[in-house]
């Protein structure tokens, strides 16, 4: 076996130094009824080249593939990845290290975290970003959490339906068992959240929406934060598509006091769905309840800058039960593949990006419209926006899928009352000629 | 000795680099952007963001930024990397393959299950071969890492016991647990009830019998434990917790130490976290991300987290269908680039390979403790598992601490050691070489260690003031937390 290196030799030289007899008997502290008596049935070993092959077959079974134009978004975005990022991030220094323990033999991973802090921080308009939580959902459920903690006494938060279900899923699981208890504001006919009832809510912590909300639609942030302010309690406003903001006012800027979401869509693929990465960031004097690692600038014994880890004291290792939170590692690479995605677009480049995806995908919108079909949300949108088809979608569906398209999510399962309506998402991904062609199945 | 005379590490050729946003000249661009095919839309102006700050750069500044920042790293392929608790393993570059396969790399996590038949049979079959391994039933792996898996495991405690009518509060956490586990118990309202080990390093069933009463939801147990030690009354202990009614928690984090020898069903473990980075050689990325399956009895399968995976006929589906389950733990189906890499390390290890390799991580460990135990302190003189804990009681009179024996490591090109856990060995330096590591590499590291120690006697300021060859030195971390600098000034 490649990966062991042992001879038979060197066994018996290292046995005989540590006085066995045999393999076994290294195990002899391990009781008879505790031990594995069953077979595994596990498959016979493969070589190198049987598992490249057996990884091409699970691959050719997939109803879709990397060709395929995949309409789709929902926290999961298709954006073009630079060669550079792939080899880069897939440098072994980076992706073979531990957690940045020991700082002197970990500045690459330490300088490389502090400059994806310091960008995503500029991108979401807050003070402080740590160095990533799992998920864009995980990440949600903290900013709730830690919400919670602020507010001390305070039992109730509030999320918009309009954040992604599966996000909303993952913050019941995190916080029912605790007893917290979790109010949904409804959707207005603009796709905007609604926060006319806020007032009437007492014993409220924290307030989430999402925007781009999972509609596609841009809530109006300035007037949520003076309303969720107003009703005394947090705003914590979350993303699945960070690219939004090369275009949009960010979060921070429009007064949110916790900045969370998903950060794929920066130079990871979409992977069925992981790893991702969890960016979360707030406003300063919240910086000490924050989950999750935080490296910061210092210097060494001799006067040059360098990075550690640091604010240890909140977290699960040194505080135990009373820890900001249960998290003990960080999504280092995919952090540090999203701060070199930021520095590849640069300033000029993310403007040039999201103003391309918002053009391509207003430019789909209206094919639609012209071809019969409804946007069912008036708001504004940047790549995702709701459909409705004046007959049955789904045969169309059907025939562009023959052609390689994948058009758009159906809502009916995850909003039954939105049964028959398409989510779809346009990125820099899909040209004009495949949007024609789907316009052209829509009016045929 | 060759560690003396030629050590591992030299001084290199190590570049000095500047922060990104010193970098750079407005109007570079480092990516290529598709032109624009359609019309310019209209845009709400009152909704505009400012213009974001960040540097513009070239595609060959990124790489230079980047390349050499990760010269001033240290990972596996590096070198040595025996931190205890952590299996620092060799990661197989075929696995990194595997998981950028074009089709799989570009799948959706959000696809009719038709269209994903492909990612959805690797599930599966990673949750059988985990299941087997384990001995456990059923399998998720939605968690995303160690701490993730314990946080669904106390999840699945708090939906099991609600089913069977009544709330617990408290847990049971021993004293040689992982640090994580009482955060996570917290997270779910319980109350982290400590136990101490005994002068052996192991758990008393007598203690846990006084402690288990019918408010108590269960225990967490790491097995092996943190001292590197198989907790040998493992079974007796599941059976005072269940007969109270409570569950057995086991942190699978050491399962390295015990493939093909353990059952955790047998031990009385009802639920096991396993971590696909340790264990099964997924790259840790410099602090994730790792994948922290979660595997359970058939009892509590009606629990785990949904959907779940699973097979009718010739294919395979996503079914959400399961009224018990604790809910949703992650936004799709968890780190699916990571348990690619492991279904691929364990479809090219075997049944046989990966026994062996548990055989070999424990040979190595006890091959170190033997080769140093002369010369430092072990606190629990017994065969240990995959790992073997030292102290710096020895060298107490020459006022060198565990952090100075580790920074001297660093000079000869090691990575230093677990340092200061676990908690109940003062001072601990705790050593798990893994397998993957042969006998000449070991017989360094220890003629290192020794010489180390032979260092402190002699030229004890040499350790106090160590690394003396990395590009930095040691950091001021006091200063760091009472003044943090978290991100960089802004350009304005």
């Amino acid at each position: 076996m490649r990966y062991l290196p042992h001879t038979p030799e060197e066994i018996d030289a290292m046995l005989a130094a540590v006085g066995a007899a045999s393999l076994d008997e290294l195990f002899a502290s391990v009781p008879a009824d505790c031990r594995m008596t069953r077979a595994w049935d596990l498959p016979a070993p493969k070589t190198e080249w049987e598992l490249n092959d057996h990884l091409r077959a699970l691959a050719a079974s997939m109803g879709v593939n990397e060709q395929t134009a995949v309409l789709v978004g929902a926290g999961s975005y298709h954006h073009h990845i630079p060669e550079t990022i792939r080899v880069l991030a897939g440098r072994s220094e980076f992706l073979t290290a531990y957690t940045p323990y020991q700082p002197e033999m970990a500045q690459g991973t330490l300088q490389g975290i502090f400059e994806y802090q310091t960008l995503t921080a500029r991108l979401l308009g807050v003070d402080v970003v740590n160095a990533s939580m799992y998920d864009g959902a995980s990440a949600l459920a903290e900013a709730l959490l830690m919400g919670l903690r602020i507010a001390k006494k305070k039992r109730r938060v509030a999320v918009a339906r309009a954040i992604h279900p599966h996000y909303r899923a993952v913050v019941r699981a995190y916080l029912e068992p605790a007893g917290f208890e979790i109010v949904e504001l409804d959707t207005l006919d603009s796709g905007r959240t609604d926060l006319g009832g806020l007032d009437a809510l007492d014993d409220l912590a924290a307030v989430a929406l999402q925007s781009p909300n999972f509609f596609g639609v841009i809530e109006d942030l300035d007037s949520a934060a003076a309303a969720i302010h107003q009703a005394g309690a947090l705003f914590v406003a979350c993303f699945t598509e960070p690219l939004a903001y090369g275009l949009y006012r960010n979060p921070g800027s429009c007064g949110a006091d916790i900045v969370c979401g998903e950060g794929q869509s920066f130079g990871l693929p979409r992977s069925f769905g992981g790893p991702n990465l969890g960016m979360f960031g707030c406003k300063e004097p919240f910086t000490r309840n924050m989950p999750g690692r935080l490296v910061g600038e210092t210097r060494d014994v001799e006067g040059r800058r360098g990075y550690v880890l640091t604010l240890a004291t909140r977290e699960q290792h040194i505080r135990r039960e009373k820890a900001t939170s249960n998290i003990c590692s960080n999504q280092g690479i995919c952090a540090l593949t999203a701060a070199m995605y930021m520095a590849s677009l640069g300033g000029t480049g993310i403007r040039q990006l999201a103003r391309l995806n918002y053009d391509r995908s207003e430019y789909l919108k209206n094919l639609l419209i012209k071809a019969g079909a409804r946007i069912v949300f008036a708001g504004p949108t940047f790549n995702e926006f709701v459909v409705e088809f004046a007959a049955d979608f789904r045969p169309v569906r059907e025939r562009l899928l023959a052609k390689n398209i994948v058009a758009g999510l159906e809502l009916g399962t995850l909003y039954p009352d939105m049964a028959g309506r398409y989510l779809f998402c346009v990125t820099e991904t899909i040209d004009r000629q495949t949007m024609d062609t789907i316009a052209a199945e829509v009016g045929a | 000795m060759s560690a003396t005379s030629e050590p591992l590490g030299t001084g290199g050729l190590i570049f000095n680099e500047p922060l990104l946003w010193h970098k750079g000249r407005k109007g570079r661009t480092g990516m290529s952007i598709p032109a624009g095919d359609v019309p310019a839309a209209a845009i709400d102006d009152a909704l505009l963001g400012e213009p974001v700050d960040f540097p513009d750069l070239s595609e060959i500044d990124v790489v230079r930024h980047y390349t050499r920042l990760s010269q001033w790293n240290f990972g596996v392929d590096s070198g040595m990397y025996p931190l205890g608790s952590c299996t620092m393993k060799y990661n197989p570059k075929t696995n990194e393959r595997q998981a950028a396969t074009p089709a799989i790399a570009a799948a959706h996590p959000m696809l009719a299950d038709e269209l994903c038949q492909g990612t959805l049979r690797l599930l599966f079959e990673l949750q059988r071969s985990l299941a087997a391994i384990t001995g456990l039933d059923a399998v998720s792996l939605q968690p995303a890492a160690g701490a993730h898996g314990e946080l669904t495991g106390m999840l699945i405690f708090h939906a099991w016991h609600r089913h069977q009518g009544a709330q617990r509060r408290k847990i049971l956490i021993p004293d040689t647990a992982h640090g994580t586990n009482p955060a996570s118990a917290a997270l779910c309202g319980y109350q982290a009830v400590a136990i101490k080990s005994d002068d052996r390093g192991m758990l008393d069933p007598a203690l846990v019998a006084e402690l288990m009463d019918e408010d108590t939801a269960g225990i967490m147990l790491t097995n092996p434990n943190t001292l590197g030690l198989f907790e040998e009354r493992i079974r007796e202990i599941a059976a005072i917790v269940h007969a109270k009614g409570g569950l057995v928690y086991g942190d699978g984090a050491n399962m390295n130490a015990v493939l093909g020898v353990i059952d955790a069903k047998r031990c009385g473990i009802d639920v096991l976290h396993l971590n696909l980075h340790k264990t099964f050689s997924t790259p840790h990325g410099g602090g994730g991300p790792g994948a922290g399956p979660v595997c359970v009895t058939s009892e509590l399968e009606p629990f785990l987290p949904v959907p779940r995976v699973v097979k009718e006929g010739g294919s395979f589906r996503l079914d959400s269908d399961r009224p018990l389950s604790v809910g949703r733990i992650h936004a799709f189906h968890g780190n699916f680039g990571i348990l690619v890499r492991a279904y691929s390390y364990i479809l090219t290890m075997g049944e046989a390979g990966l026994k062996q390799a548990s055989r070999l991580a424990v040979l190595n460990a006890n091959y170190i403790k033997e080769q140093l135990k002369d010369v430092l302190h072990l606190p629990y003189d017994r065969p240990c598992m995959h790992e073997c804990v030292f102290s710096d009681l020895n060298q107490q009179a020459q006022k060198i601490t565990t952090l100075d024996m580790a920074k001297r490591l660093i000079d000869y090109g090691y990575h230093p050691p677990t340092i200061y856990f676990p908690l109940v060995v003062h001072g601990a330096l705790m050593i798990e070489p893994t397998e993957t590591e042969c006998k000449d590499d070991l017989d360094q590291f220890i003629a290192t260690l020794r010489t180390i120690v032979r260092e402190a006697e002699e030229q004890p300021d040499l350790l106090r003031q160590a690394p003396h060859r990395t590009k930095v030195r040691r950091l001021d971390e006091v200063q760091a937390a009472r003044c943090p600098c978290l991100i960089g000034p802004s350009a304005g």
